[in-house]
């Protein structure tokens, strides 16, 4: 099957030009990254509602609250290594404390980054993020999606951090598909395990369902786009039905998603659980194809966790 | 306010707010004593003054904007704003005690403090987007943010000051309590920030320089920043660290401790005969 190859980063320069247009409210900060994070598009045609920040991330987010308190809803865009990183104390205390309506967009997470290398491989934003009381922390699979939660981080109240890639990744979800935030749908259905997965990994985990389905496992497949607030309903119920999990994401497994999904299932429902995800370590410059073969988040690395949490089910 | 106060009515409220923060403090037990004297002035020139605000609506769009970026200096602020109606005076008892809406920093939700603070060298940022959200609206607010001298040891807070030179932020006033004193000792000895008025120029700004304990001087500065256009202004204010009683000033050890019982009322007596 030909699948089509889009950035998610693209997904929410996308999204960004429908608020544009429809919302006078939305501005757009960048710290030196207008092309890279797509914010570049929005300030093409909407120059008087972009604000070029420098290579200043904690002074943007600063800006972005002042701005949110004027009544903006404010877009601050930068990669996410220098977002959630550099910048968290800023969010923490000028954002997230005050309840502001700023979206936090971290484009260029995880390995997929490729090249550059570790300090430009985010793979903590998740478990920083979802640290902070009252951050919606959302990470699209892909394009079609990232336009979708673009634009309904815009019309929730609240700060959001909107995790994105830099690389092509497939697109696996239609225009008409609903995306709420909080809502994490059921891509498959399946009774021997549940696969829960976010970003691009929800796409390996759709891949290793079909491997297992020839070999006569049924994986249920969720796409937990929203880490936090977390859909507590269809994890318990998940853990409850299928009565063992493997969590996949291309972020670090100390705290990210699949941390909040073990939290949630350890204290409802304990199963036996496997991390798919960056194992305790940092990046590497290289070929994204390859490091995700070296970081063990291909889908046969989610067949792999599969078979052994299978074989820990009482 | 448009019409200028008698100088002598200022004065003596400055001397009823160093009271105030006085009972506050040592009624709480902690907080910060040296940094919250040294910038009463500043604060009744500006509010008893200047600012344009309706304490009985609190969030109005016509208000001013002030912005406490030293948050550790809120028992003067919470003092002040309690003097003007924006919440009881009864209530300054609670300064730091369980359920207050006084915190030990300022937390956004009180009347009359637009953000939470106390991570220090983050409020020029919200300053600036202030300032750029009413540029958008098309409102003529003026936006002050007063910051604390070791708070310039932050790299946001340059940040910060190449933005509102770059945009021309001219409804942006800085305002810097030059007490000379960090948590460690003297500024000059702990991280120097000398020359500090060419740095604020360099940075684009108009600086004005005066003493930050003449109610007088201190009006002016605002009148004479509103004047600035294309640019934004800092009111390099020099200030004494502990200002109003001899127990307390340039007694860095007063720092982030509160008066003892004895203390105060030792206090509140020397403030209490200074001639105006």
């Amino acid at each position: 099957m030909d699948i089509k190859m889009k950035p998610t980063r693209d997904g929410f320069g996308e999204g960004l030009l429908e608020l544009g247009s429809k919302r006078e409210d939305v501005v757009v900060l960048s710290a030196d990254l207008t092309e890279s994070t797509r914010a570049g598009w929005f300030k093409e045609k909407f120059p008087g509602r972009f604000f070029s920040m420098g290579v200043s991330e904690q002074d943007m987010m600063g800006t972005a609250a002042g701005l949110a308190l004027t009544g903006k809803v404010a877009f601050a865009c930068t990669f996410g290594a220098f977002a959630a990183g550099r910048a968290w104390d800023q969010i923490r205390v000028s954002i997230a404390y005050m309840e502001l309506n700023v979206k936090i967009v971290g484009t260029h997470g995880g390995i997929s980054v490729g090249e550059d290398g570790p300090t430009h491989q985010a793979i903590e934003e998740i478990t920083l993020m979802r640290a902070l009381p009252g951050m919606t922390v959302i990470v699209p699979c892909d394009a079609v999606e990232a336009k979708k939660a673009t634009i309904a981080a815009a019309e929730h109240e609240g700060p959001v951090y909107l995790r994105l890639g830099r690389s092509g990744v497939p697109v696996i979800t239609k225009e008409e598909d609903v995306f709420k935030i909080g809502k994490a749908s059921v891509l498959k259905d399946g009774k021997d395990l549940s696969i829960i997965a976010c970003g691009v990994e929800v796409y390996e985990a759709l891949c290793a369902h079909d491997v297992l389905k020839k070999e006569n496992i049924s994986a249920r497949v969720i796409n937990l786009h929203t880490p936090k607030p977390i859909d507590s309903e269809v994890i318990v119920r998940a853990a409850r039905e299928t009565g063992a999990i493997v969590t996949a994401e291309e972020h670090s497994v100390v705290g990210g998603m699949g941390g909040a999904v073990s939290e949630l299932v350890s204290r409802e429902c304990p199963v036996p659980m496997e991390f798919v995800g960056v194992q305790d370590r940092f990046g590497e410059s290289g070929n994204p194809k390859e490091l995700f073969k070296m970081f063990g988040l291909t889908a046969d690395d989610i067949v792999k966790a599969a078979k052994k949490v299978i074989g820990r089910k009482r | 306010m448009g019409k200028k106060p008698d100088i002598r009515e200022l004065k003596n409220i400055a001397k009823e707010i160093r009271i105030e923060i006085l009972k506050m403090l040592t009624c709480a037990g902690s907080g910060h004593t040296g940094g919250s004297l040294s910038m009463v002035e500043i604060l009744v020139g500006l509010y008893f003054y200047k600012f344009r605000c309706d304490p009985a609506r609190p969030l109005c769009d016509t208000r001013d904007i002030f912005i406490l970026s030293k948050g550790h200096g809120c028992p003067a602020l919470y003092a002040v704003l309690s003097r003007m109606g924006f919440f009881g005076k009864e209530e300054l008892g609670t300064l730091r005690k369980v359920g207050t809406r006084l915190q030990g920093h300022p937390q956004k939700g009180l009347p009359g403090v637009e953000i939470s603070s106390g991570s220090l060298g983050q409020g020029l940022s919200i300053a600036n987007g202030f300032a750029l959200g009413s540029r958008l609206n098309k409102d003529p607010r003026r936006v002050y943010c007063l910051m604390g001298d070791g708070e310039l040891d932050e790299g946001q807070v340059w940040e910060a000051a190449l933005t509102a030179s770059h945009y021309k932020l001219d409804s942006v006033c800085g305002i810097i309590d030059y007490n000379k004193f960090q948590i460690d000792g003297r500024t000059s000895e702990v991280k120097n920030l000398e020359p500090l008025k060419a740095k604020w120029q360099a940075f684009g700004w108009e600086v004005l320089e005066i003493d930050g304990h003449e109610v007088k001087e201190v009006m002016e500065a605002y009148d004479k920043a509103e004047t600035i256009k294309g640019k934004p202004t800092l009111v390099l204010a020099h200030t004494v660290k502990g200002k109003g009683s001899v127990l307390f000033e340039n007694k860095n050890k007063y720092h982030g401790v509160t008066p003892s019982k004895e203390e105060l009322e030792k206090a509140i007596k020397e403030i209490g005969a200074k001639e105006i």
